[in-house]
């Protein structure tokens, strides 16, 4: 008996140095942005600093424009967010509610297209929204998101879910599809209608490759540009930039606590997003 | 007269719309007019350009370059997925086993995926500081005398991006890992403690032959990942020092968006995607010899 409680004292420990180890990072991060230049590199680690150096944020939000990186990536990621969830939900309930011909093979080709390194299109879907003069514009970060395999698989996921009497009940009475799917559809899809909402803003959120080939105007940064450009303007001011890191994180933790269960429950039901 | 029939591809077609038009310009035509560039001399700054057939192919394996991105990229590809998958396997293995504290513990090993490449980028440059930073100080502390110089170390850059990598992605292939080991019936572990098979053999007759599936999953999407690495590069070394983390997706960036070749980057494009449908191919050629699905 003691034995094995020891044993499970024993595995918590190991469990918690892990875990430890994997937020390490973090932790440096934070503790970091508090200090003053002096207290960064020391042997002993100074984890707790003192004194504490408040001017680092101050500096990030007043000498750098992190408010206009903040607002930019705002619009950028609600933008693509709302057209990538009334795109696929709208492809969805074609998928799964309604019959035409072409339909497998249309879904079949929309799934293919995960297999797509975003690599190897990249400069042909650069060279066609340039031709549409939409080069330097938050609009062309926009139009990159909405081809969603993604969404539109796990919406249909859902869908497919919901018990066909309903439909058919609807139909019956006359309902037309668009009713069907605005009213009785989507009210019913929120749980998987929020998971991708999550999902897209957190990619937008974080998306650094194509702000880094479609904008070149600081005016026009999202938080990952920007802070790259921070970073490469700041080389040796290491607190100042982990201020900048943290300002650029805090957002993502925050609705990665908020909505855990949606953010894990997506990943494992999807088993699709890389 | 519409038809009833005739009325329901229509309603069809009219819910696809919006996704077909976005997904063949964004997706489909990208796909089509990448190929054609990568047989021309496509430079990116004017419109005008010359059909060159094959040549940019034949190209890349005169391309030193190039060879090296791929050795690089093959090393990095290895380690990474070998390294991803074990510490996804050993974390949700323990995970598992837990009573309580699940969910925090969950929490912790998950954070670094869901942050930026960016981000993480950053910290773990200075983390990597070879004078002073804290890697360094503890590897010190802790003895080792001569720790590597990491990012300013032509050996040891690549297993610096490497390092980030796994530490970053392990926690998405963790809980993967950890709904297929939920998945397994309780009573296959009774009847087998019952025959008095020990913790450990258990786990490799009844635990890993359970959850095949789980590990074929999370070995195609870790090898495809894996050939996709660019963030981390380019904020962390932008393919240096030397060559030593020069990869095929950085490539492709950089001759296309630096170099002003885009024909040629297509090509490397292309050959990116070939190498990723070789071994995702493969990987599902194999499978029935080791996956078992009952």
């Amino acid at each position: 008996m003691i034995q094995t409680k020891s044993k499970n004292i024993l595995f918590y420990i190991l469990m918690f140095l892990l875990a430890l180890i994997m937020i390490f990072p973090f932790v440096w991060m934070l503790s970091t942005s508090f200090k003053f230049d002096s207290q960064v590199f020391t042997t002993p680690i100074e984890w707790i600093p003192n004194p504490v150096n408040l001017n680092n944020y101050v500096k990030v939000w007043t000498e750098e424009p992190f408010f206009t990186y903040y607002k930019n990536t705002i619009f950028v990621a609600v933008g693509a967010t709302i057209g990538q969830v009334i795109i696929s939900a709208m492809a969805a309930y074609a998928f799964s509610a309604l019959e035409f011909r072409g339909r497998n093979l249309l879904f079949s080709l929309y799934l293919a297209t995960m297999m797509v390194p975003w690599h190897t299109i990249m400069i042909p879907q650069y060279k066609i929204i340039s031709q549409m003069g939409l080069t330097d514009s938050h609009y062309a970060l926009i139009l990159g998101q909405l081809a969603s395999a993604f969404g539109i698989f796990l919406l249909r996921q859902f869908f497919m879910s919901v018990p066909r009497e309903l439909m058919e009940a609807a139909r019956i009475d006359g309902a037309s599809e668009l009713r069907i799917f605005s009213q009785i559809m989507l009210p019913l899809a929120k749980p998987a209608i929020s998971t991708l909402v999550i999902f897209s803003f957190v990619q937008v959120w974080n998306d650094y490759t194509a702000p880094l080939i479609y904008l070149n105007s600081k005016e026009k940064y999202t938080i990952q540009l920007g802070l790259t450009f921070f970073q490469s303007e700041h080389t040796m001011q290491y607190t100042v930039i982990m201020a900048g890191t943290v300002c650029a994180l805090i957002p993502i933790l925050i609705i990665y606590m908020l909505f855990e269960k949606h953010i894990t429950n997506g990943m494992v039901h999807s088993g699709l997003k890389g | 007269m519409i038809t009833k029939r005739r009325k329901k591809e229509l309603t069809g077609w009219l819910f696809v719309m919006p996704s077909l038009i976005v997904f063949t310009l964004f997706m489909f035509l990208p796909i089509i007019l990448g190929f054609w560039y990568s047989l021309t001399d496509y430079t990116g700054l004017s419109d005008q350009y010359n059909f060159v057939g094959l040549s940019n192919y034949v190209k890349l394996f005169q391309d030193r370059y190039f060879k090296v991105s791929i050795k690089n990229n093959l090393i990095y590809a290895g380690l990474y997925s070998v390294l991803t998958m074990l510490l996804a396997l050993v974390l949700a293995t323990l995970l598992n086993g837990l009573k309580r504290f699940r969910k925090i513990f969950r929490m912790a090993f998950f954070m670094p995926y869901i942050s930026s490449m960016v981000a993480v980028a950053i910290i773990w440059k200075m983390i990597f500081n070879p004078n002073g930073g804290p890697l360094n100080t503890v590897l010190l502390n802790i003895g080792i005398a001569n720790p590597p110089k990491w990012l300013a170390s032509t050996d040891w850059a690549l297993i610096a991006i490497v390092i980030v990598s796994v530490w970053k992605s392990c926690g998405y292939y963790m809980l993967i890992f950890l709904a297929g080991l939920q998945n397994i019936p309780e009573t296959l572990y009774e009847s087998a403690a019952l025959d008095g098979a020990g913790k450990i053999a258990r786990y490799f007759k009844i635990t890993l032959p359970m959850i095949t599936p789980t590990i074929f999953l999370n070995l195609v999407l870790v090898t495809i990942n894996s050939f996709q690495v660019f963030d981390l590069v380019n904020v962390m070394t932008k393919g240096g020092p030397g060559m030593s983390t020069n990869v095929l997706s950085f490539r492709i960036y950089y001759e296309g968006f630096k170099n002003s070749s885009m024909g040629y980057a297509s090509a490397i494009a292309y050959f990116l995607f070939a190498v990723i449908l070789i071994i995702t191919g493969f990987q599902f050629l194999i499978e029935k010899r080791w996956v078992n699905y009952d």
